[in-house]
């Protein structure tokens, strides 16, 4: 028992098809549960019904996966990313915090909890600035504030939503050329780079909106920036996306803690699961 | 091996080498279907709408 791990999913992507797959190719023994059918019992030993130590949790729902990251924790299972990692990538602030407190350059960011406050603070960062919600992905709900008039209608319809988007994180507009950089980091290296170009009429780069990717070669720069930001996460296996600012050089944005590969595997041709799959399992006999 | 599609009961073939939880899509109403595999019983059922919380 004490070698078999498991990977939690509630969605098989591109990535954990080629996860199961890999563990498959590698005879490394990877089960596969699915988070959406599981019934977990608080205060139990290494809940039962996942049956082993060590969870590799790839669920594409934020919230299921975070809490059921803290049950499993709780139970004394090992897992990866840790619930103190996903909790802080699943939420921009946090990071922000994080990184700051780590040393890793970020954009300029004020946070605001009103909009009237928030409006000073888009003044204060100057024109265009971006309001992102502390909490999501993909692009969602990411507002570029182009001037004082459109900041205060954006950030007055926010007092309709949920709470959480009443926290303001608003970002300096970085200049930078109409792409970023994906790092897959596992384990404390970087093991492929890539590009991510925004679409045309598009200023944002996520695949999801469908952008497009290159192989970008990892520099000791972005070697360094992404082992450091992974750090200040405590990031197992992660995604550090960071921007070529024309003034202030490379600035991670976000880490993400489920991170897609996909777009990195195929420009690379580095067999990025099968390091996760390996990683899991090196991992389990320290 | 042919399934329904459990919202139009369209035929589905779901590939050999589909792995547990794999997400097809139906070609006759466009519903997005997931594999349930436990052991040689193969299940198909409506896959999750897409979450605001979905993500990376
Ligand atoms: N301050 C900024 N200035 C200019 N562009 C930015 C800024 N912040 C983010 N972007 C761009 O906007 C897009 C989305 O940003 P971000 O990655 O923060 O959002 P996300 O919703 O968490 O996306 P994902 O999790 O899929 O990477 C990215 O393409 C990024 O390059
Ligand atoms: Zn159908």
């Amino acid at each position: 028992m004490g070698s078999v791990a498991a990977l939690v999913s509630d969605r098989v992507r591109y990535e954990e098809k080629s996860i199961i797959l890999a563990s498959r190719r590698l005879s490394l023994p990877l089960k596969h549960v699915d988070a959406k059918d599981m019934v977990l019992e608080l205060g139990r030993k290494r809940a039962e019904e996942i049956g082993c130590g060590t969870v590799l949790m790839r669920c594409v729902s934020f919230y299921r996966g975070l809490h059921m990251t803290a049950v499993l924790e709780g139970s004394g299972i090992r897992v990866i990313n840790s619930f103190f990692t996903s909790n802080t990538c699943g939420n921009k602030l946090l990071s922000s915090v994080a990184l700051e407190r780590h040393g890793v350059k970020t954009p300029r960011t004020l946070v605001a909890f009103t909009p009237a406050a928030a409006a000073k603070a888009a003044n204060a960062l100057g024109y265009p600035a971006i309001l992102k919600p502390v909490v999501g992905s993909w692009g969602r709900l990411i507002a570029p504030l182009k001037d004082e008039d459109t900041a205060e209608a954006i950030l007055e319809d926010r007092t309709y939503m949920y709470p959480l988007y009443q926290v303001f994180y608003i970002q300096e507009y970085v200049n930078r050329p109409p792409r970023d950089i994906r790092c897959v980091v596992i384990g404390g290296r970087p093991v492929a780079a890539i590009y991510r170009y925004s679409p045309p009429g598009e200023w944002k780069t996520n695949v999801a909106v469908g952008g497009s990717s290159e192989p970008c070669k990892v520099t000791g720069e972005i070697e360094k920036i992404a082992v450091k930001a992974s750090k200040a996460v405590k990031g197992e296996v992660v995604g550090v996306d960071m921007m070529e600012s024309e003034k202030d050089g490379l600035l991670v944005h976000e880490v993400n803690h489920t991170t897609e590969f996909k777009a990195a595997a195929t420009a690379t041709g580095v067999n990025i699961a099968e390091e996760i799959v390996k990683y899991v399992f090196r991992s389990m006999k320290k | 091996m042919k399934g329904k599609c459990p919202e139009c009961e369209a035929d589905i073939d779901v590939p050999d080498d589909a792995v547990d939880g794999e997400i097809l899509t139906c070609d006759e109403c466009g519903s997005d279907i997931e594999v349930v595999k436990a052991g040689a019983k193969v299940q198909l059922r409506k896959a999750e709408l897409k979450g605001e919380d979905w993500g990376e």
